[in-house]
């Protein structure tokens, strides 16, 4: 009898919290997501209705930025794969007694502060920065082109910024790759294209798609990016959702937006998981 | 005979592959150099800008002094909102790390009915981006009138910090050998001696290193912050909120402060485990 409660005592004060500020919130966010605002009444007054049509309203307006969202959060997503990768197999591979210290170093980086080093990134691609002159002296871009203000710096400062949620999970699983499959691979005469698509790829799915999940979720839903690296054309549904709840105090707009972010997201992420085959995440 | 053949194989096939190797190992040394020269670029950048003398606005440089190094509160409302940051960040560490252990030991460890349920439960709040869980929370805050602020923005941090305790301590103790407890079984320690003594040491590395992340998930969030914080301003949040009219060196100092601090802490706790594995 004891025996059987135990987890359940462990589990109690978890999931108490976790119902209370997380669960509750998101019932409540449906709720306020259907509110109507009271005619002739306070700017704050809403009342409970079931306007379900705040949704598709909420959508219509905002179909730009949330495609753009899901682009930019992709696209960033990619990128950090492809950096990633050959970075965490360098790491776990061929570090050798460095593995450690190679590996606090790429983690490091992440310490200091996420909005300092977006910032950064701004200061480093603008006009004052080293990268725009040089770019222009060898003519790779032309004299009015600018980096900063664009979409290519908002996908750029995202993928820096949720690079540490790629690479991580990526060393995680290569790392406990067994190199002797590699061999036994190469032993059985592939050639190294082939060991890594049919050995080493396979062997470290289960990381690629924790880390491309915990990369395009923050993406997906992030602003800061936008905000500083971005102009008002590339404003994401994460800008959309802070201006409705702060600037123009709009509740049932911002709730049915971010309802909708996260149902498109759960919905994305269900899928992707099915289709990669990996059910053993958390 | 099979002396000259092996002779004559020797400058092509070995060759080929000598070469293609050297140029392998080159290519991923040449490779590591760019990842961590993009890795670093903005850290060099903000470390360096931390010694620009320039008054209010940081953006150009206007020359060297160690002045914000020796006055790093000279900036008004900087080191508050650190202080803001860093108990937020504990308490949060403290809750996330106490929930998340004990809920990582019930998962690990226990063939319980709704297992899966509970692992789902820890896994929505990480498949929920930021701005849904700050949202979220300021919606229930502003149901029952409770104005956001300092409490808000820890129970807010400690929604997002607990999947990632549990995730780290819960790889932890699926990594233990159960031969361990069950030996501590045979030499007659009862249950809770053998989780005093065996397991809880055995998994005490992995439960620090949650705390670690916890706390630097917590100190650097913004996004959940901005939502939940009322008036308190918090280390991002200043950057954030300064970041129109020009960021104080300070911030620099103080963020070049924290990238040197947990490189320490980080590489001691590497030293001390190899350590524990030598003894």
């Amino acid at each position: 009898m004891k025996k059987i409660s135990t987890p359940y005592l462990l589990l109690l004060p978890g999931f108490a919290f976790l119902f209370v500020f997380f669960i509750l919130p998101i019932i409540n966010l449906a709720q306020t997501s259907t509110q109507t605002r009271v005619v002739g009444g306070d700017v704050l007054e809403y009342e409970q209705t079931l306007r379900l049509a705040n949704y598709l309203d909420a959508f219509i307006e905002n179909r730009e930025q949330f495609t753009r969202s899901f682009i930019y959060a992709l696209i960033a997503t990619v990128l950090a794969l492809l950096i990633s990768y050959p970075l965490a197999y360098a790491l776990a591979f061929k570090a050798g007694k460095y593995k450690n210290i190679l590996l606090v170093l790429v983690i490091a980086p992440f310490f200091t502060s996420f909005l300092l080093r977006t910032v950064a990134w701004k200061q480093i691609l603008g006009e004052e920065g080293f990268v725009v002159p040089s770019l222009r002296t060898f003519g790779i871009i032309s004299e009015n082109t600018t980096l900063t203000s664009t979409s290519f710096a908002v996908v750029m400062g995202m993928t820096y910024n949720f690079l540490p949620f790629m690479t991580l999970p990526l060393f995680a699983s290569i790392d406990r790759i067994d190199p002797r499959t590699l061999e036994a691979s190469e032993d059985l005469y592939a050639n190294g294209f082939t060991t890594f698509r049919r050995v080493t790829l396979p062997l470290s799915m289960p990381g690629v798609v924790a880390g491309t999940l915990l990369t395009f979720i923050p993406a997906a839903g992030d602003y800061v990016n936008a905000q500083i690296l971005g102009n008002p054309n590339t404003k994401m549904i994460g800008n959309v959702i802070e201006s409705r709840y702060f600037r123009i105090v709009d509740y049932p707009t911002a709730a049915a937006l971010s309802f909708t972010l996260m149902a498109a997201i759960l919905i994305l992420v269900t899928l992707y998981i099915r289709k990669a085959g990996t059910e053993e995440l958390v | 005979m099979s002396v000259k053949q092996k002779d004559a194989s020797i400058p092509t096939l070995p060759l080929g592959v000598v070469i293609s190797r050297w140029i392998g190992r080159n290519l991923i040394r040449i490779y590591m150099v760019f990842a961590f020269t993009y890795l670093f670029i903005p850290v060099a950048y903000t470390f360096a800008f931390s010694f620009n003398d320039s008054g209010k606005s940081n953006l150009i440089w206007k020359g060297f002094t160690f002045d914000n190094w020796t006055n790093p509160c000279g900036a008004p409302q900087v080191c508050s909102a650190l202080g803001n940051s860093i108990k937020i960040g504990l308490l949060a560490t403290i809750f996330s790390t106490i929930l998340g252990t004990m809920i990582a030991f019930a998962i690990g460890r226990y063939a319980y009915k709704g297992r899966s349920a509970s692992n789902l439960l820890i896994f929505l709040p990480m498949a929920t981006p930021e701005i849904v869980l700050g949202a979220s929370l300021l919606s229930l805050l502003l149901v029952f009138q409770i104005s956001p602020g300092f409490w808000p923005t820890v129970l807010a941090h400690v929604v997002f910090c607990v999947s990632f305790v549990v995730v780290t301590v819960k790889a932890r103790i699926a990594s233990l050998d159960p031969k361990l407890e069950q030996a501590a079984m045979d030499l007659y320690a009862n249950e809770f001696q053998t989780f005093r003594r065996v397991t809880l040491p055995l998994v005490a590395p992995g439960i620090a290193a949650a705390a670690l992340l916890a706390f630097s998930l917590s100190f650097d969030d913004f996004i959940i912050t901005n939502f939940n914080s009322g008036t308190v301003t918090t280390f991002p949040k200043f950057v954030y909120v300064s970041a129109a009219r020009g960021i104080p060196a300070q911030a620099n100092v103080i963020a070049s402060t924290m990238f040197f601090l947990a490189l320490a802490l980080v590489i001691i706790g590497q030293v001390v485990s190899r350590k524990r594995k030598v003894s």
